[in-house]
């Protein structure tokens, strides 16, 4: 209470306007009313409307809180306290959409640790969510205060009210929007529920899961389904749960680090048949086709990043085009989004000087392209439409009286913000100036000079209009009065006059007139004149962005291959002198001296020898993460984190693969959900990788890494393999058992369903249901002899089949076993002694299997080996003498059986996709190179154009270097990142940190 | 009685196969091939040549006119190298990577100029015989971690112990020298970025001391700088490893500039920035791996492949090597991997042959088939730089044939007669 009598009495006293809009009527007050509701009418002004519409020499009539009229000047009403605002332009003020002014700090992330034990459930104390990434019942309007400082540094930039929310969690609870004036809370709170918000980040969660992005997307969808389900039950409070349903009308904003993420909340959105605004990180421009097709509002920051720091040549070897690119094109984001037809907010910076330099970096989008209307839109009726809020966000009758008073058009470069208005209370940020800025004549007798007055900060300038000009011009006041001296040479001429009604009156008797001939803005503009009727030159964004997205692919997917050497991995063998035709991306036809169409593209295979794509059985390129933690993570989906852009998938089509299965990591007895995908290089969504109507598979594990053997401190179940196998008796047990009940309740007449509370939707047992029940399939990793036995049996108990073993370097061992059960196995060519349950393994084991009679393939789990599969294939050659068309099958025909897509694709064949390579050699041998790589009869890899493309590469690298060394400002340190190859056990995605973090040496 | 034969054949079996062959301690015997392609290592091939070996020693490789005795060993057009060096491992140190009790490769500390790893060699461990089978017969035992890692010595690969094993002791003392800028781990963001290390000039320091310091003492007390005086009497090469442009300047400037001649550069693809100014300063280098993905996402998507072929042609001394020790034994494929990058298969096997002999200083006995040197060889069917052809037949050491079947082909008989049955 003190402090809100402390806040009545700052206002009262700081502000010029006395309109008691911030008393709180049921307040107590120690001395006597004075409520005065007077009239405020600021006259002559360029009031902006809102984005579109504008009214010259306009009258706002206030009172207390509100516009309650817009009018022609002369209609000034007569009881009005009049404010002469002539020259001064008023714009609705700014709606901040992603502050936390007034909130606390949230806690800080919890370091990183992968050794340490694990903390399996929520540490939150109290009914809340079992997971407490999930912060859904935080109510941020409750725990608001006024906090003057912030608000202050707001107002300055503009922004007369703000949406705050606490950063922390996966759900973040509620915002709050407040008015940025200086009041109690309970004055300065708009609406106390705003929005809901969320991220994929847990924050300063201390609970292992989730870890991974795709375990976020899960969290989300589960989250959601519990909140339905917890409508109906009577078993359980969970705060949480309740006030997602409580609030589930409200806009909900997540903020994204990347437009991966902006497309994965579009996606869970249309799940749930709701939308998210997207809060994003301001690389939109990465990917403008697939952020525009999904029509989401985003927020967007003014990042306007540093130029690489390259001293000198040597430095550029650190430096990835993408940084370079990315710094070019950054600044352009606001006027691509508006050219694409993106609804946006727009917010500013993170960085801590980014409200300071707001104005400065929305002036700079502007000439990068982003229009006025646009811009102001963005920053006043966007949000205003995001939020629902009709009082906010423009100026009319029945308004919330806040707006921003300038001495000129905003977004001219010199233009400065007077006042910021808040709901009827005035703050001065520049002051009115007493002199209005802009270009002016001083005329005396014959002679006339011309000279621009601006301010910095309050301080007026003088300088000459015309550059040639050679006078000096000064100003110097006191007070009210003020000299003006010319001075040219060794001559001195000054000139004395007082300010009235901003306009000079000579004291002197000089005789002697100085008037205001037009605005500043109006210089820069006919400056510009010819380059704006020009469109603004927008950067090229290479497509993926990335280096090799500069190369524009011939998208023709209808091609006949003359005279090659043709592994047909069917019956007929191996074909000399063959022609291959593929039309619409198919295989057509496969024969000798096949006659080519008039406008069919050929290509000469003579000495060459075409086969079908390579196909990877077990890979981690093109995603955006690749471990979560759950004992059972069969709920994350790795389609959930598919990046098209990963120059990886370029790597490996030149390498000849065409094809990859997209595993979850080894972390857990049941992990993710598979992404099966082609290799198609630059598309633009995460879904055209995917395989169409490919069957759904997921990763199983054994062994050390799910028993944690490298964590000394682990204290999760299971910690032996006789563990391991429990978990999934309970786990099918359970699964069963789910299912039944689910029949059960289905089987209920509709009547008796509403009388009954619906099972719980589990989508993980859900996921495993599919298991068992061969709807989806399992690649298990695996290494030793007596844990492959082991699930054999586990499968065959709940009557399903385990599709595939994946490593299982032991599996030469139960060949017999697998053949028996029905079970392929994907192998290492050679790969043994990195862990003490690969000490067993042999390279024989690939040619051990295949000749027990076991579906094998060769598999890479590496970014690096998977561009070199067809020489692993080749080892099996060496490694137990399998045929040359055998070994070949290992990593084409045999991986698509293992995959279900042998229909399709894993053999040259007639109808089949027309995913071929075509090799310099024999394909099994060391001196074989890709020189084509088609998918989908689409040449995505040619190495006929390598050479063109990677001078195009170097020459675009060395334009934006020596564009970067010749930018001024701050210089940013290197920041290039390898790109993240992910591994079977991959935490960070970086081979040697996951070392260093396994073996406890980094924390 | 028949079972029980083959149960008593099964167990001799069984532990003869948990068991690393045992060195051959018989005398080397004397040999003459004949029909035989001799690879020599220099950059020639020698086709239906004669060889001869005798007392450990190559006698003949070329055409000769002696007349047959009949003990003549027809290859028939089978292939004859110089057994294959593996520099720059951690071979004998390391025996499961996951295990950290069986790891001696980095001894703790930043400063480990006296730290020897031949005490450390394993001769037992289970890679060796893994590398043979593939070719590789000679090796580079190394130590990492830290400033100064310590020194390397080279041994041959079929020896009781590591006495034995040595073929050149503590050839080589291994400096990591740092990189201002370097990747590290940022867990914030859970990104590896670049960050400047602030303690780059005090690391690198550090090793400047401690050369300066032991080119001062005149023997001490001091095991560290004992260790680095006979660096500057050139019985000791320096092996200086880094990635990074400008630290590859700095430090060979560092040690050429106090006189250091016998350097060698171990490096990845930051050699390529640099390529004139090694080739200018005379060091030879020693590549970490050709089959490692390329650094920046705009690089050539061959940029490693190709790179051995650019060293050569600049004139640079230069060998192939494998990280770790694991995979190590897919050396010769990494070689042959450069050949349609524009290596010739003759100079793609220099490089792991005869110029890392040069480079370790064991040229006048290995790295080549010419008489007078070792006879350590091997003979297979086939072009032993592609795995389709790989097939080794047998290996000599020093004029000893050595046992190429390990526990691995072991396994493989046995599983294979079990589901032949």
């Amino acid at each position: 209470m003190k402090m809100k009598l402390k806040l009545t009495a700052w206002a009262v006293f700081a502000c010029s306007q006395i309109s008691h809009a911030s008393d709180v009527p049921t307040a107590v007050i120690n001395g006597n009313i004075d409520q005065r509701n007077t009239i405020i009418a600021l006259t002559h002004a360029t009031v902006h409307l809102n984005a579109n519409k504008t009214i010259e020499d306009a009258t706002l009539l206030l009172q207390n809180d509100r516009i309650i009229g817009i009018s022609q000047s002369d209609k000034t009403p007569n009881n009005a306290h009049i404010k002469d605002y002539t020259g001064m332009h008023i714009y609705p003020g700014f709606v901040h959409m992603d502050s936390s002014v007034g909130l606390p700090e949230p806690d800080k992330k919890p370091p990183f640790s992968w050794t340490k034990a694990e903390t399996l459930n929520s540490t939150i104390p109290g009914a809340y969510n079992s997971n407490e990434a999930i912060k859904a019942a935080y109510d941020a309007a409750k725990v608001y205060t006024t906090d003057e400082k912030t608000n202050a540094k707001l107002r300055a930039a503009g922004f007369t009210s703000a949406l705050s929310y606490r950063k922390d969690g996966i759900m973040r609870g509620t915002s709050v929007l407040t008015h940025l004036a200086d009041w109690p809370e309970e004055k300065s709170i708009i609406t106390a529920q705003a929005a809901q918000h969320y991220s994929f980040d847990k924050g300063s969660s201390k609970q292992d899961y989730p870890v991974s992005l795709m375990g976020a997307v899960a969290l989300i969808r589960q989250t959601w389904l519990d909140a339905k389900w917890y409508q109906q039950q009577n078993e359980m409070i969970d705060f949480d749960l309740a006030a997602i349903n409580k609030t589930t009308q409200l806009p909900k904003i997540i903020t994204s680090e990347n437009w991966q993420q902006s497309l994965l909340a579009d996606k869970i959105g249309n799940e749930f048949d709701t939308r998210f605004v997207v809060k994003t990180n301001a690389n939109s421009y990465q990917n403008l086709t697939a952020i525009s097709q999904t029509k989401q509002t985003l927020i967007v920051p003014l990042t306007t990043p540093d130029a690489p720091a390259i001293h000198d040549e040597l430095d550029d070897w650190n430096v990835d085009f993408n940084d370079l690119k990315s710094w070019e094109v950054a600044p352009f984001n606001a006027a691509l989004l508006e050219q694409h037809d993106v609804k946006f907010a727009l917010i500013p910076s993170s960085s801590p000087k980014g409200l300071g330099s707001f104005l400065k970096d929305l002036r700079k989008a502007h000439k990068n392209g982003l229009t006025e209307s646009s811009a102001l839109a963005a920053l006043t009726t966007v949000p205003a439409a995001i939020l629902g809020q009709t009082e906010i966000g423009s100026i009319g009758k029945g308004q919330f009286a806040s707006f921003i008073v300038t001495d000129g058009s905003l977004l001219s470069e010199k233009t400065q913000i007077a006042e910021t208005w808040v709901a009827g209370t005035a703050y001065t940020i520049n002051g009115i100036p007493d002199l209005l800025p802009g270009q002016y004549e001083l005329s005396k007798g014959e002679k006339t000079y011309q000279f621009e007055l601006n301010y910095e900060g309050s301080k007026m300038k003088l300088s000459a209009t015309d550059e040639a000009d050679e006078n000096k011009y000064k100003i110097s006041p006191a007070g009210n009065f003020v000299n003006i001296t010319v001075e040219h040479g060794e001559q001195k001429d000054t000139y004395f006059a007082v300010i009235k009604d901003r306009q000079l009156m000579p004291l002197d008797d000089n005789d002697w007139q100085m008037n205001k001939v037009a605005d500043l803005s109006d210089k820069p503009n006919e400056e510009k004149k010819e380059s704006e009727t020009d469109e603004v030159a927008l950067p090229t964004i290479p497509k993926p962005f990335s280096a090799y997205g500069l190369q524009n692919i011939d998208r023709n997917d209808t091609v006949m291959i003359k005279n090659a050497t043709v592994w047909t991995n069917e019956d007929d063998g191996i074909l000399e002198n063959t022609d291959v035709w593929v039309q619409n991306g198919r295989i057509k036809k496969v024969g000798k001296d096949l006659s080519v169409g008039n406008n069919d593209k050929t290509i000469d295979g003579t000495g060459l020898h075409l086969t079908s794509g390579i196909i990877d059985e077990h890979a981690h390129i093109a995603l955006l993460s690749v471990n979560d933690v759950a004992v059972n993570s069969s709920m994350v989906r790795m389609q959930d984190v598919v990046n098209p852009h990963d120059v990886n998938i370029y790597r490996n089509l030149a390498g000849g693969v065409t094809a990859a299965q997209l595993l979850h990591g080894s972390a857990n007895p049941i992990g993710g959900q598979s992404a099966l995908v082609k290799l198609k290089w630059g598309v633009d969504r995460p879904e055209d990788l995917l395989i169409d109507g490919a069957d759904g598979f997921i990763k199983f594990a054994l062994g050390e890494n799910v028993k944690r053997s490298r964590s000394t401190q682990s204290i999760r179940y299971p910690l032996t393999r006789m563990g391991v196998e429990q978990v999934y008796r309970d786990t099918f047990t359970q699964a069963k058992a789910y299912e039944k009940a689910w029949s059960d309740y289905n089987k209920l007449s509709s009547s008796a369903k509403k009388k009954t509370t619906a099972p719980r939707k589990d989508l993980v047992m859900d996921a495993t249901l599919e298991v068992l029940n061969q709807q989806r399939f399992v690649s298990c990793h695996s290494y030793v002899q007596s844990e492959i036995n082991m699930l054999m049996h586990v499968a065959e108990d709940f009557n399903f089949n385990i599709n595939t073993f994946t490593h299982i370097l032991e599996g030469y061992k139960v060949a017999d076993k697998m053949k028996q059960h029905g079970v392929g196995g994907s192998t290492f060519a050679d790969w043994w002694a990195y862990k003490w349950e690969v000490n067993y393994a042999i390279p024989y084991n690939a040619s051990l299997m295949n000749n027990a009679g076991v579906v094998t393939a060769i598999n890479s789990d590496s970014g690096e080996m998977s561009r070199r599969l067809n020489q692993e294939a080749a080892k099996s050659i060496k490694y137990g003498g399998l045929s040359e068309q055998d070994a070949w099958k290992l990593v084409t025909l045999n991986p698509a059986k293992l995959l279900h897509l042998d229909d399709q694709m894993g053999s040259i064949k007639v109808g089949k996709d027309a995913d071929l390579v075509l090799w310099s050699d024999n394909p099994l041998s060391i001196y074989a190179k890709a020189e084509k790589t088609m998918v989908d009869g689409v040449v995505y890899f040619d190495r006929a154009k390598q050479a063109q493309i990677e001078s195009q590469i170097a020459e675009e690298k060395q334009r934006l270097i020596a564009l970067s060394k010749k930018s001024g400002g701050k210089k940013a340190p290197f920041k290039s990142m390898p790109a993240k190859s992910f591994e079977c056990e991959s935490m960070t995605g970086y081979h040697e940190i996951d070392q260093l973090i396994f073996s406890g040496a980094l924390q | 009685m028949i079972k029980m034969i083959t149960t008593t054949l099964m167990l001799c079996s069984l532990s003869a196969s948990a068991l690393t062959p045992a060195p051959n301690d018989s005398a080397p015997v004397d040999k003459v091939f004949i029909n035989a392609n001799i690879h020599v290592g220099n950059g020639e091939v020698l086709q239906n040549a004669q060889f001869a070996v005798a007392d450990g020693k190559i006698t003949r490789a070329g055409y000769y006119k002696i007349p047959y005795t009949g003990d003549e060993i027809d290859l028939k057009g089978a292939h004859i190298y110089p057994g294959f060096i593996l520099t720059n491992t951690n071979l004998g140190l390391t025996e499961v990577d996951s295990v950290k009790a069986t790891l001696d490769t980095a001894e703790t500390g930043q400063i480990n100029a006296n730290v020897r790893s031949l005490v450390a060699y394993n001769t037992d461990s289970e890679r060796i015989p893994t590398m043979r089978f593939n070719g590789i017969l000679l090796a580079q035992t190394t130590p990492a971690g830290g400033l100064v890692s310590g020194n390397s010595s080279v041994v041959q690969l079929d020896a009781w112990n590591w006495e034995d094993a040595a073929v050149k002791v503590d050839d080589a003392l291994h400096i990591n020298w740092p990189a201002e800028w370097a990747k590290r781990f940022d867990f914030s963001t859970f990104t590896m970025q670049l960050k400047q290390d602030e303690k780059y000039a005090e690391k690198v320091d550090q090793i400047k001391a401690l050369f300066n310091d032991a080119m001062a003492s005149s023997g001490s007390n001091n095991l560290k700088l004992n260790a680095v005086k006979p660096v500057f009497k050139g019985e000791k090469k320096v092996y200086i490893h880094s990635n990074n442009p400008k630290s590859i300047i700095e430090s060979i400037n560092y040690f050429q500039s106090i006189g250091v001649k016998d350097l060698v550069l171990v490096t990845g693809q930051a050699a390529e920035k640099v390529i004139e100014f090694i080739k200018g300063s005379g060091v030879s280098v020693v590549l970490q791996s050709v089959h490692t993905l390329p650094q920046l996402s705009d690089d050539s998507v061959d940029t490693t492949y190709a790179l051995p072929v650019k060293l050569v042609n600049a004139g640079i001394l230069t060998a192939i090597s494998y990280p770790g020790s694991m995979s190590s034994r897919n050396l010769a494929f990494t070689a042959g991997n450069t050949v349609s990058y524009g290596n010739t298969p003759e100079q793609a096997l220099s490089m792991i042959t005869l110029n890392p002999a040069k480079i370790l200083g064991i040229d006048q006995t290995y790295g080549s088939l010419e008489p007078g040197k070792s006879a350590t060889f091997f003979i297979s069917e086939g072009d032993a730089l592609d795995m389709r052809t790989n097939v080794i037949k047998s290996a000599y050491i020093d004029g000893r044939e050595i046992e190429l079947n390990t526990r691995q082909q072991a396994l493989y008989q046995r599983y294979k007669e079990k589901y032949s049955q």
